[in-house]
């Protein structure tokens, strides 16, 4: 699968809050919660992202609490990829299970807001077209892997079932 | 070699799972056995939807499963009491014992060790990121996502890669004021927001030994503001008299008592890396805006003028939190201006707070006494901040706009520094009040 997009960069440590304040915890629908995706730290975000953009962030990407509704906005807003230098526990579980691609790299500081990014997700090879870098990132562990081709975690239990 | 007490449990777990499983390693990926899988009004009911849409018909066993309507309840608006519907419905229709409704809810990480519900050695589960609390008890306990909690619904199952242990040890004798939140705060000030990621806590050496319950819950609570999985402690004669006290009959079993036997780290497991620290002359500890690991000694801090005080939570919601708070605040009044908020995390420890008359300390000194809610800590509702406000809060998370404008601040502190800033109207050493 190849996604290509542009970057909208954040720094560390990008909490859940950050991602989707509480407030609006009261809706599980992606569209709705991705129109306040980053709203706290970055009240233009949804407006400025186009189908297919990817986020780049620094470490500890999506720490805090377990609302599955963050990777549900950033997914729901149109970003197809998130790129960071680490991912907290509970958001990278919840990223696995629902769907969302993300990588781990640990030179996202090479990548600039606004850059042209093309992401093969299979090799694991992330292409700044706009610098003329080519970045390669750890292949999924297998059981993960699986989780993944099978369209998230309760395709895979029901398949694993039968 | 040996195994830590998180790897002894994942192992215990996981040999239901994999028929027979004998040994274990960090990074590893398992499937392993939950004993418990706990939901609440904003993660369930996406976990509810999920688990409808696999065509699932049943829960893996009913008496497993906790629906705790805590964080937007008693409802705060039509589309929460609209969350808090689903699992009460769902509850109903699947037979569900342990729904929380309003009267009996409290807040679920000092409710289901309240009754029992967890305890040592067990293997929990939660669609909530402070579900590690119950590592205090010595459980592998640890917050999931809403799909997670669907597919345990299902099956009874979880995956877990394997994380590494970091010990920390606390040496000396703590000071007067100086409790587990303080101990959790100072420690994720050394390591920072991202200093255990992905690994496990586990707490240990004399103070925390002789740390209350309460205490042991705080730090346990806080090891997810660390990026840990869990924060575990083994158990000792204070959690045994604890789980006694709870009078659950499941303590009494023999499936719980070979549970027990030999329910600590051995002398040759193997810790990624240890800590020791001398806590003895330790400051009561503040953490300042934006992130829980920018702390500093409360001395430090007397110019922060604040709007609002909360106490109570998960973190500190608990009998011996408000009676600290009570002892300070009796026969005083609170800065004129200051709004003082302080909810109890649960019915029992409400009732109990009514009888000794902390409750009527709290309302003398110009507070207000709420139900049981998460609400306040997560800026759902009963204590939002408008914009400008400074709150100093007993609760686990100062991110920007946590409990309301963007452009508010949340200082974090443990029940003694609480009371004491709310007098004061700064923030200030309980010794200075």
């Amino acid at each position: 699968m190849i996604i290509k997009g542009r970057v909208h960069k954040f720094s560390d440590d990008v909490n859940t809050d950050d991602i989707i304040a509480a407030k609006y915890l009261v809706s599980t629908d992606a569209k709705e919660l991705g129109s306040h995706c980053m709203e706290t730290i970055a009240p233009d975000f949804s407006r400025k992202v186009s189908a297919g953009d990817i986020i780049v962030a620094g470490k500890n990407f999506g720490c805090g609490s377990s609302r599955e509704h963050a990777p549900l906005a950033i997914k729901g807003c149109g970003i197809a990829a998130v790129v960071a230098k680490s991912f907290a526990g509970i958001f990278f579980r919840n990223a696995i299970n629902i769907g969302l691609p993300f990588l781990e790299l640990a030179d996202t500081d090479k990548i600039s807001d606004g850059d042209l990014v093309e992401i093969d997700l299979s090799k694991g090879l992330i292409k700044n077209i706009t610098k003329g870098k080519t970045y390669q990132t750890q292949a999924f562990p297998e059981f993960l892997e699986q989780i993944v081709k099978e369209g998230g975690l309760i395709n895979y239990v029901k398949r694993k079932k039968i | 070699m040996g195994y830590t007490i998180a790897e002894k449990i994942m192992l215990a777990h996981a040999s239901m799972a994999h028929s027979g499983r004998k040994n274990i390693a960090p990074g590893e990926f398992i499937e392993a056995d939950v004993d418990l899988a706990l939901g609440n009004d904003i993660t369930a009911p996406i976990a509810i939807e999920e688990f409808k849409r696999s065509g699932a018909r049943e829960v893996f066993d009913r008496k497993k499963v906790v629906l705790v309507p805590d964080h937007f309840a008693p409802a705060k608006d039509l589309r929460s009491a609209n969350q808090c519907k689903i699992l009460a419905n769902f509850a109903k229709e699947q037979k569900i014992k342990n729904y929380f409704e309003v009267g009996c809810m409290g807040i679920e990480h000092a409710l289901l060790p309240e009754l029992g519900l967890v305890g040592p050695g067990d293997l929990v589960i939660g669609a909530d990121s402070h579900t590690c609390t119950y590592g205090a008890l010595g459980a592998y306990s640890t917050g999931v996502g809403s799909t997670d909690l669907a597919r345990a619904f299902i099956d009874g199952k979880c995956w877990f890669r394997i994380p590494p242990t970091v010990k920390f040890v606390y040496n000396g004798k703590l000071g007067k004021w100086v409790g587990g939140k303080d101990l959790i705060l100072y420690t994720i000030g050394k390591i920072g927001v991202d200093g255990a990621l992905y690994k496990v806590m586990e707490f240990s050496g004399p103070v925390i030994r002789k740390l209350s319950m309460d205490d042991r819950f705080s730090m346990s609570n806080m090891a997810i503001e660390a990026g840990a999985r869990a924060g575990l402690i083994e158990p000792d004669g204070i959690t045994l008299d604890y789980i006694k006290q709870t009078k659950n009959p499941r303590f009494k079993t023999q499936k719980f008592k070979s549970k027990l036997k030999n329910l600590r780290s051995d002398a040759d497991a193997h810790y990624e890396k240890i800590y020791a620290w001398d806590v003895s002359g330790l400051e009561p500890q503040v953490a300042c805006p934006h992130l829980p690991s920018n702390v500093k000694p409360a001395s430090e801090l007397s110019d922060i003028k604040l709007d609002q005080v909360v106490i109570g939570s998960c973190t500190n919601g608990r009998i011996s939190d408000l009676r600290i708070a009570a002892k300070i605040l009796k026969g005083r009044k609170i800065k004129p201006g200051l709004r003082l908020i302080v909810f109890p995390a649960t019915q029992k420890i409400y009732l109990e707070a009514v009888k000794e008359g902390l409750a009527e300390i709290f309302v003398r000194a110009g507070g207000v006494f709420s139900t049981p809610t998460c609400g306040p800590c997560l800026g759902g509702h009963m204590g939002i901040l408008a914009e400008g406000e400074a709150c100093l809060a007993t609760t686990n998370r100062n991110f920007i706009g946590r409990m309301g404008s963007p452009k508010s601040f949340v200082y974090l502190s443990g029940p003694a520094v609480a009371a004491a800033s709310a007098i004061i109207g700064r923030i200030t050493h309980p010794d200075n009040a």
